[in-house]
């Protein structure tokens, strides 16, 4: 929130030049309205001023003008180029990205945010602890972005083991796809199974009846049998074919290949096929015991297969600060930022709304939707444009934030211009000349509000 | 906890409510179904709420959890797991920040920054502020125009052009550099603000001072200044809040080796991952002061907020 992004909307003080005419008409008649109190002289008033003068020449109008006369001189600021930066701006990749995603930016992190803050403000005023709940949203807005981007980096960790977003992601996606119990897992080298294609292994010999089936395991994440129980061999059993699933590998050394020792642990809730000329006839899922049961009927002289999504890696959720994602990621946590400024705004003007009017309506037989929609919105539109063309003007020299959570890799794909402007003149590609066409291009996009500003001052003078 | 809602609120809360339980039993529906409906729809919507406050804390929580444990957890698993084991959480993160020199040394500079820069804009916006509302002089307000209109400038666009002036004067680099930038962009919002609010103190009260034999300054010392403590304290907060907050500022025209807070961190950002026992903890200790202003003063706040904003 700079203390630049404000409109003026004759904010916090409208009353000034009434209040002053009303007091100043008993005195001195309307005719000069906050007349100097006692006809102060020039030089006063100059010392009072020149201080706040002085600073805003040196630091704000005078850097206007070197911008603009900076952006027509090339990188070494020697050689006159015109207008070649700002066709610059518009030809070199990098920037495109950065332009694109500005516009990105400014079209939906300020409707996420006013949306947010309107559905917030007008349903905060139906619960008792509604001040509370505003606190809450509202908080963000005081701490730096600074705060905000380790916050997200956090938040956005490619880990499901660490980064929150990712960890609710799988564990969402792992609900309706049920993870592979043992990835990366694979049988034992000499065993009687083949890979047989999509991370699957088939056995090379075909189930008899009465003989029980062995699947010996190896390559398991220790993790994944913490809690395994000891594996069972599996005995024959009538009309059945039976097998065990199991890790075959001793701890501490001394097992055999092939042979369920003691210690050895059971691999449950592995799927067990029978294929018959490459078609499923049965399946099974191992028990806690690791031993498994198929119908002798379809089994017998089929082969036993263990489909590749027993050993399927992990899912590992979405990068979110991958090149694809950053962008709409790092607009997540902007609306986190100020959907509270949003909120408190639209609140106070909601509470300006006059209530016989929503209450007239509602007697007419309008439902809440409608009240909403019909009544409260077009009330609240003038809040609304004022809250949207402040966040815009905001969004527009977004840059903490992007500087802060996305990672290197991604920092092309995230760029916007305030960043690329902060590039070009203090960091790695330097082009002053390039970093003020880009100041300069973001000043011109803030002059409609500038103009509305004294616009509205002058009408206001008026009055 | 009732400011919020009071500074903006203003009652609509409890009007909002009254005439939602009035209009339910005038709905076409019969009392009872009525009232059903009723509660039900106000249960979604407390449940609604419950669930988005939770989900807007989590972030912050997260920081904060992660702050509290060990490295090696912190590598090995989430936050979130301390629920399970509450017995990780520690201290030794912030033991080892407050020990680390560099980082309090940060802190003490971001004070060395943002004090003055506050002082400052609200000393120089109420001088002019008041000379803009009653002082009459040639051209007051073609130049409160101008003011009006640099509200809304970038502060993009003065860092190369201030970077070669305070490059010229030695202030490059240096935190008095950084006082007066943030000075001078904090500026138009002060005028505008305190011009504003200076100019409804009455005018009997002025002239009453006058008559009674009192100089300028004096009117402007004990006379608009105390009455004029609202906007100033909103003033002040927001532009606290504000430079203590900065990084961009402080990245370009603060002294490298001696940085403010916000320009530590990040450099620390760079290997991110590796380091959170360092950054999750040195986040929140640059967050306590922001945190600890807005809970006292959020009506200062929140007004600074609107006043920039809307009527």
């Amino acid at each position: 929130m700079s203390d630049a992004d404000v409109p003026a909307d004759g904010g916090g003080a409208d009353v000034p030049a009434d209040a002053g005419a009303g007091a100043g008409a008993t005195g001195g008649g309307r005719a000069r309205r906050r007349r100097g109190v006692t006809g102060t002289r020039a030089w006063v008033a100059a010392v009072f001023l020149l201080p706040a003068l002085v600073l805003l020449g040196a630091l704000v109008v005078y850097p206007i003008g070197f911008s603009v006369y900076r952006s027509l001189f090339d990188a070494s600021g020697n050689g006159f180029v015109g207008l070649g930066n700002y066709g610059q701006m518009f030809s070199d990749d990098g920037i495109r990205t950065a332009l694109r995603n500005n516009v990105v930016w400014v079209v939906v992190a300020p409707t996420v945010s006013t949306a947010l803050g309107l559905i917030f403000a007008v349903l905060t005023e139906r619960v008792r602890w509604g001040t509370a709940f505003k606190l809450v949203v509202f908080m963000p807005m005081a701490i730096s972005m600074l705060a905000a981007g380790i916050i997200f980096r956090l938040v956005y960790d490619q880990d499901p083991q660490r980064g929150v977003a990712n960890a609710v992601w799988v564990g969402v996606h792992d609900t309706f796809a049920a993870p592979a119990p043992f990835p990366g897992a694979k049988p034992r080298p000499n065993a009687d199974l083949r890979p047989s294609g999509g991370g699957s292994f088939t056995t090379a010999s075909v189930v008899r009846a009465g003989s029980p089936v062995k699947l010996p395991l190896v390559a398991v994440q220790p993790g994944d049998v913490r809690d395994a129980k000891q594996a069972v061999a599996a005995g024959p059993r009538p009309g059945l074919v039976t097998g065990t699933a199991w890790l075959d590998f001793t701890r501490g050394g001394g097992g055999r290949p092939n042979v369920i020792d003691p210690g050895e642990r059971a691999l449950a809730g592995l799927t067990v096929q029978a294929v018959r000329g490459g078609a499923v006839v049965a399946s099974a899922t191992t028990a806690a015991d690791g031993t498994f049961a198929l119908p002798a009927g379809k089994a017998v002289g089929a082969r036993i297969r263990l489909p590749g999504a027993d050993f399927a890696a992990a899912y590992n959720g979405v990068d979110w600060l991958g090149p694809a994602l950053v962008t709409p990621a790092i607009i997540g946590s902007y609306v986190w930022m100020w959907a509270g400024f949003a909120m408190v705004l639209i609140a106070a003007g909601l509470a300006g709304v006059p209530r016989e009017l929503l209450e007239a309506a509602r007697v007419d037989g309008a439902d809440e939707w409608q009240v909403f929609r019909r009544i409260t919105v077009p009330l609240l539109a003038p809040v609304l444009v004022v809250v949207l063309v402040t966040l815009m003007i905001n969004v527009l020299k977004i840059f903490d934030l992007v500087y802060i959570i996305a990672p290197g890799s991604s920092l092309r794909s995230a760029n916007v211009l305030a960043l690329q402007l902060f590039q070009s003149s203090f960091g790695t590609d330097v082009d002053e000349g390039l970093g003020s066409a880009i100041a300069v291009f973001l000043l011109l996009l803030v002059l409609p509000v500038m103009y509305v500003n004294l616009r509205r001052l002058r009408k206001e003078r008026r009055r | 906890m009732t400011t919020v809602d009071g500074a903006v609120g203003a009652g609509g809360g409890a009007a909002g409510r009254r005439v939602a339980g009035r209009a339910v039993q005038r709905g076409g529906r019969g009392p009872l179904a009525g009232r059903l409906a009723a509660r039900a729809g106000s249960g979604a919507v407390r449940v609604f709420l419950v669930l988005v406050a939770l989900f807007w804390l989590m972030p912050s929580v997260g920081l904060l959890l992660s702050s509290l444990r060990s490295p090696a957890q912190i590598a090995e698993s989430g936050w979130w797991q301390v629920f399970a084991r509450p017995a990780q959480i520690t201290f030794d993160n912030y033991g080892h920040l407050l020990s680390n020199g560099k980082v309090m040394g940060s802190l003490v500079t971001t004070a060395a920054i943002t004090v003055p820069a506050t002082v400052l804009v609200v000393v120089i916006g109420s001088l002019a502020g008041y000379a803009f509302a009653w002082m009459d002089f040639p051209g007051r307000d073609g130049w409160f125009m101008v003011v009006v209109g640099l509200l809304v400038v970038p502060v993009q666009v003065a860092l190369i052009p201030v970077a070669k002036l305070f490059g010229a004067v030695g202030l490059f680099e240096t935190t008095a550099g950084v006082v007066l930038f943030h000075t001078a962009f904090g500026l138009p919002f002060a005028v505008f603000l305190l011009r504003n609010f200076f100019a409804e103190i009455p005018r009997e009260l002025l002239e009453a001072a006058r008559l009674d034999g009192a100089g300028e300054l004096r009117l402007f010392t004990r006379v608009v200044m105390p009455l004029g403590g609202p906007a100033i304290a909103s003033l002040g907060i927001f532009q606290f809040l504000w430079v203590w907050n900065d990084m961009l500022i402080a990245l370009i025209f603060a002294d490298s080796g001696h940085p403010p807070i916000t320009v530590a961190l990040q450099q620390e950002v760079r290997q991110f991952g590796n380091n959170i026992d360092v950054l999750a903890p040195g986040a929140f200790l640059s967050m306590v002061v922001p945190l600890v202003v807005f809970f006292a003063f959020q009506r200062q706040f929140v007004s600074g907020v609107m006043a920039g904003a809307v009527k």
